[in-house]
């Protein structure tokens, strides 16, 4: 049982802990609470889904991590040795590209406003886009990709600093289920990888049960951590993980919890 | 018989009849307007003669060229004098409306204060400050210079100060997360988010500009040391020289037009890769 479960601390990370949020809460003026008294804790290496309902803070509280938001109660705790953020990478739901620049460009962005000239930065631009699948569209500009292809571009440009903590808020919602799955496919390989740190947003149950190694599955009005449910299947997960019973019942789990955080009652309702 | 039709589906009749629609688009597109403008310019050469009407009240069109041609030196030489004004007052227009826009769009409060006055600036008739900035201004060069200015920079500044305010917010967001400078925000983002707003600025004042240098001369006309096409307009009008003032009013005209053409083509080629306007439609 011990080896086993140190076997999952290996294959989903170091299990030091990162950052810690301490009962943090979020008021906006106009009087809704987008968050209150959120305690979690996420370890080096983990890839941490937050799955809810729309209007449940998720993205709230992403940006917090970020540093995009300040908490209105709480703090965040960050125990990375420095006391302090981290790199962070961000991916947004849309893959947010300056539209007159390069798949180059874009990515070399990160690196560029930190002053490493091009050509410094050329070698590491041309390995991340090798990483996602872009090698040889270096000169296009985004709207000559395809959506998928735009949100590749999206997360080589949040990696290209080597993040120690990626933050990702619904980046394949907008994309069809193919696109979704062969991204999510090659983000769990970069991830296991780079070791680094996932923050995951999503609405969609199947995906943070594939993706994740634990859900933390969040309630609306005002925005809470209803229950946190822990995916025990190893990594690497591929095309048989998605079609086994395993995976099937992983999300009969999340998908029961998220619906009593939305306050139905278990079993007549669909997974999400 | 529904078998047959549907094995030869080669030719789709539709297509066939969008894509010659398409084609005579194409065609009509120049031919029209030449057409017409040649049909107008042979109405009125007949209306001249069936109507006998002098030449110092409507010239046939081929006087007009012919004078064209024998004032050639006079005309083309004022041409130069206006076409110079309405380039520096156009370039000054883009480096006052883009300064002005910039500095604006370092905060909300520098807008908020300064933007009426360059409201009142644009409203106020230009031929209504002239008589001040005759008073004020000594040089008659800066005077027109700072009339054209004052008719152009406006589109500018407006569209320019809209465009820099009109980022993608997760663009700012990843612009703040990445510790960029406000330099850097303004050099890498917003004043390339800003191009497009700026480039319809610039069409726009493109030919206020040479509305403003030619009306400024109108109005400095009287004191005489001006010899643009403005006043070549005048000078043709007091001395009931029809034909000049019609060669006059058509190189007018004309650098209108080719002041237009040259800055839509700057647009095109700068935007041609990522924004909407300037893209070609596909299918």
């Amino acid at each position: 049982m011990r080896s086993d479960k140190a076997a999952r601390r290996e294959s989903a990370g170091s299990g030091a802990a990162l950052l810690a949020l301490r009962s943090v809460g979020k008021s906006f003026p106009n009087g809704v609470t987008a968050l209150r008294g959120i305690d979690l804790s996420i370890g080096e290496g983990d890839f941490v889904s937050l799955l809810g309902p729309s209007g449940c803070g998720k993205s709230t509280a992403l940006r917090i991590i970020a540093g995009l938001t300040m908490p209105t109660t709480g703090m965040i705790d960050w125990q990375n040795g420095a006391g302090r953020q981290p790199s962070i990478g961000f991916v947004f739901q849309e893959p947010t590209l300056l539209p007159w620049a390069s798949v180059f460009d874009n990515v070399w962005l990160p690196l560029r406003l930190k002053g490493v000239s091009r050509s410094e930065a050329a070698p590491a631009v041309a390995g991340m886009l090798e990483r996602v699948n872009l090698a040889g569209f270096e000169k296009s500009v985004p709207r000559e990709l395809s959506g998928g292809m735009k949100m590749r571009v999206s997360i080589a440009r949040a990696l290209i600093t080597r993040p120690r903590l990626l933050l990702m808020d619904e980046p394949f919602a907008a994309l069809d289920e193919i696109t979704r799955f062969q991204l999510n496919d090659d983000l769990l390989e970069l991830w296991r990888e780079e070791r680094f740190t996932v923050v995951f947003v999503t609405h969609s149950v199947f995906e943070s049960v594939f993706l994740s190694s634990r859900i933390v599955v969040m309630a609306a009005r005002p925005g809470r951590v209803f229950e946190e449910v822990a995916v025990d299947a190893g990594y690497p997960r591929d095309e048989a993980f998605r079609t086994s019973p395993d995976y099937a019942a992983l999300c009969q789990r999340a998908s029961d919890a998220l619906g009593a955080a939305m306050g139905n009652k278990a079993g007549d309702r669909g997974a999400g | 018989m529904t078998a047959v039709e549907r094995r030869t589906p080669e030719i789709d009749q539709e297509e066939v009849r969008r894509a010659r629609r398409l084609q005579l688009e194409r065609i009509g597109r120049w031919v029209l307007p030449v057409a017409i403008m040649a049909l107008a310019i042979w109405l009125w050469d007949c209306i001249c003669v069936w109507n006998e009407i002098p030449q110092y009240i409507l010239p046939r069109p081929g006087v007009v060229v012919r004078t064209l041609y024998s004032d050639a030196g006079l005309l083309f030489g004022s041409l130069l004098v206006t076409l110079k004004i309405t380039l520096l007052g156009l370039l000054l227009a883009v480096i006052g409306g883009v300064g002005l826009s910039v500095l604006f769009a370092q905060s909300k409060w520098v807008e908020m204060s300064f933007f009426p006055f360059a409201v009142v600036l644009q409203v106020t008739p230009i031929v209504a400050i002239f008589p001040l900035i005759n008073i004020y201004v000594d040089n008659q060069m800066a005077r027109l210079l700072l009339c054209a200015w004052i008719v152009a920079f406006f589109p500018i500044l407006s569209n320019t100060t809209l465009g820099l305010n009109s980022v993608d917010r997760n663009l700012r967001d990843l612009f703040r997360l990445n510790g960029a400078t406000r330099w850097q925000e303004l050099w890498h983002l917003r004043l390339p988010a800003a191009m497009p707003y700026f480039l319809g600025g610039l069409k726009i004042a493109g030919g206020l500009s040479l509305i403003g240098a030619v009306v400024a001369e109108f109005v400095a006309g009287a004191s005489g040391q001006s010899s643009g096409l403005a006043s070549r307009i005048i000078e043709a009008g007091y001395r009931l020289n029809a034909p000049r003032l019609f060669a006059a009013l058509i190189l007018i005209s004309l650098t209108g037009i080719v002041i237009f053409l040259l800055l839509s083509l700057l647009s095109h080629l700068l935007l041609r890769r990522w924004h909407e306007s300037a893209l070609e439609r596909e299918g």
